[in-house]
């Protein structure tokens, strides 16, 4: 457990009044605030930490033992007996944020020093988020292709999850409420997900189309005919023209990536022949090609 | 065949309540063109959909001071964050495509 400057987390001096910490909480949550920062965990961490210092340095009371005991935290229990017989007379109207984060997720230095953290104790009655939980989830190619359910254990607890076709790689996903307990009757936080789906090794997906490059025979490139290749689909027939180009491309349609979100609905997949010279040639075959070679 | 799509509803009296909230801010946030109101029967409606974005709202204007203009320039703002954010990930996973050939 690390002493916290709340000081420095404001950037205030000792000195600062009520109202510099006032305008310098105000200042940088209006920079940090969750709401500000979609999917950003510095500034979540951030609005946590100037929360925190908020909470202590805004309550003169809080922030009398700090000043006493900060460094030497261990020893603050003695400021908390002589507190005991005092009258909690404080009762100041301070500020605290109700981001879309927990602020009650102070550090164990907090917690140490002044015990349950706000929202999770006697008097306020303010109601708080609860903390957003943040997981990611690997995927092959093949997963994404299809909507399928899958169970996710996130703080202990088995969650089931509909995974739609199409998601992208990077995507985050929302499950609302199955984040953090809600403090004082405020609503649960919400889990999100980012999935990250490994690359296939034969086919290329981008966005909701996707690429395939599949090998010809010479014979096949050069007198036409008929292949089957493999598509996430399944087996797909193939008629080859005669007289084929390397690096010639055929679109097949609707036989790409789902559209996501959008059953029914499917990208393109585009494939591109490249032709595989023949290799260990018998004499009689190089006599042949070179027989065509002259003709 | 049509289908029929079930609508939420909330009543902005009862939002208001439930949040401590004047009904003035619900109006102002309508004349922003911010939220929208459904009115049956001369009762104010707010759609459940809306919900999460009206909080957000109630955040910044409440906690954190920000009056209605800014609160408009913010989500304009983070609607342009949101667009280049999906745009970069697009870009991301055409350039992993291009080196995964390397």
């Amino acid at each position: 457990m690390n002493f916290l400057d709340y000081y420095k987390i404001l950037g205030i001096e000792k000195t600062a009044t009520p109202e510099d910490v006032k305008r310098a909480y105000r200042k940088l949550a209006r920079k940090y605030h969750p709401d500000l920062n979609p999917n950003n965990k510095d500034a979540k961490k951030n609005f946590q930490e100037i929360n925190e210092a908020n909470e202590v340095l805004s309550d003169p009371e809080k922030r009398k033992k700090y000043d006493q005991y900060g460094k030497d935290w261990k020893h603050a229990e003695e400021f908390e007996k002589e507190r005991k017989y005092q009258e909690q007379s404080s009762n100041n109207q301070r500020q605290s944020y109700s981001g879309a984060q927990s602020e009650g997720d102070f550090s164990d230095f907090f917690e140490s020093m002044f015990g349950s953290p706000p929202g999770s104790g006697r008097s306020r009655q303010v109601k708080f988020r609860g903390e957003d939980y943040y997981a990611e989830l690997h995927l092959d190619l093949i997963d994404a292709f299809r909507t399928h359910k899958q169970t996710l254990t996130v703080n202990r607890k088995n969650i089931r999850i509909t995974i739609p076709a199409g998601i992208e790689n990077g995507q985050t996903i929302k499950i609302a409420g199955h984040g953090g307990k809600g403090v004082n009757g405020g609503p649960d936080g919400d889990l999100y997900i980012t999935f990250s789906i490994a690359n296939h090794p034969e086919i290329k997906r981008l966005g909701i189309d996707l690429y395939l490059t599949v090998y010809l025979d010479l014979y096949t490139a050069v007198l036409g005919g008929e292949i089957t290749i493999d598509t996430l689909s399944g087996k797909v027939k193939l008629k080859v023209k005669p007289e084929t180009q390397n690096g010639t491309k055929v679109k097949l349609k609707g036989k790409g990536f789902p559209v996501y979100k959008n059953e029914g609905y499917f990208g393109d997949l585009y494939v591109t022949y490249s032709i595989k010279i023949p290799t260990n040639l018998s004499e009689k075959q190089k006599e042949l090609f070179t027989e065509l070679s002259e003709s | 065949m049509s289908t029929m799509q079930t609508e939420y509803l909330i009543s902005v009296d009862e939002f208001c309540a439930n949040h401590n909230i004047e009904i003035s801010f619900i109006s102002s946030m309508e004349q922003t063109g911010l939220i929208e109101i459904t009115t049956i029967k001369e009762i104010g409606f707010i759609n459940a959909e809306q919900l999460q974005q009206l909080e957000k709202f109630i955040r910044l204007y409440y906690d954190l001071d920000i009056n209605l203009e800014g609160i408009e320039t913010i989500t304009h703002l983070l609607q342009r964050m949101n667009s280049m954010h999906d745009e970069i990930l697009m870009l991301r996973n055409r350039l992993r495509l291009y080196e995964s050939e390397f």
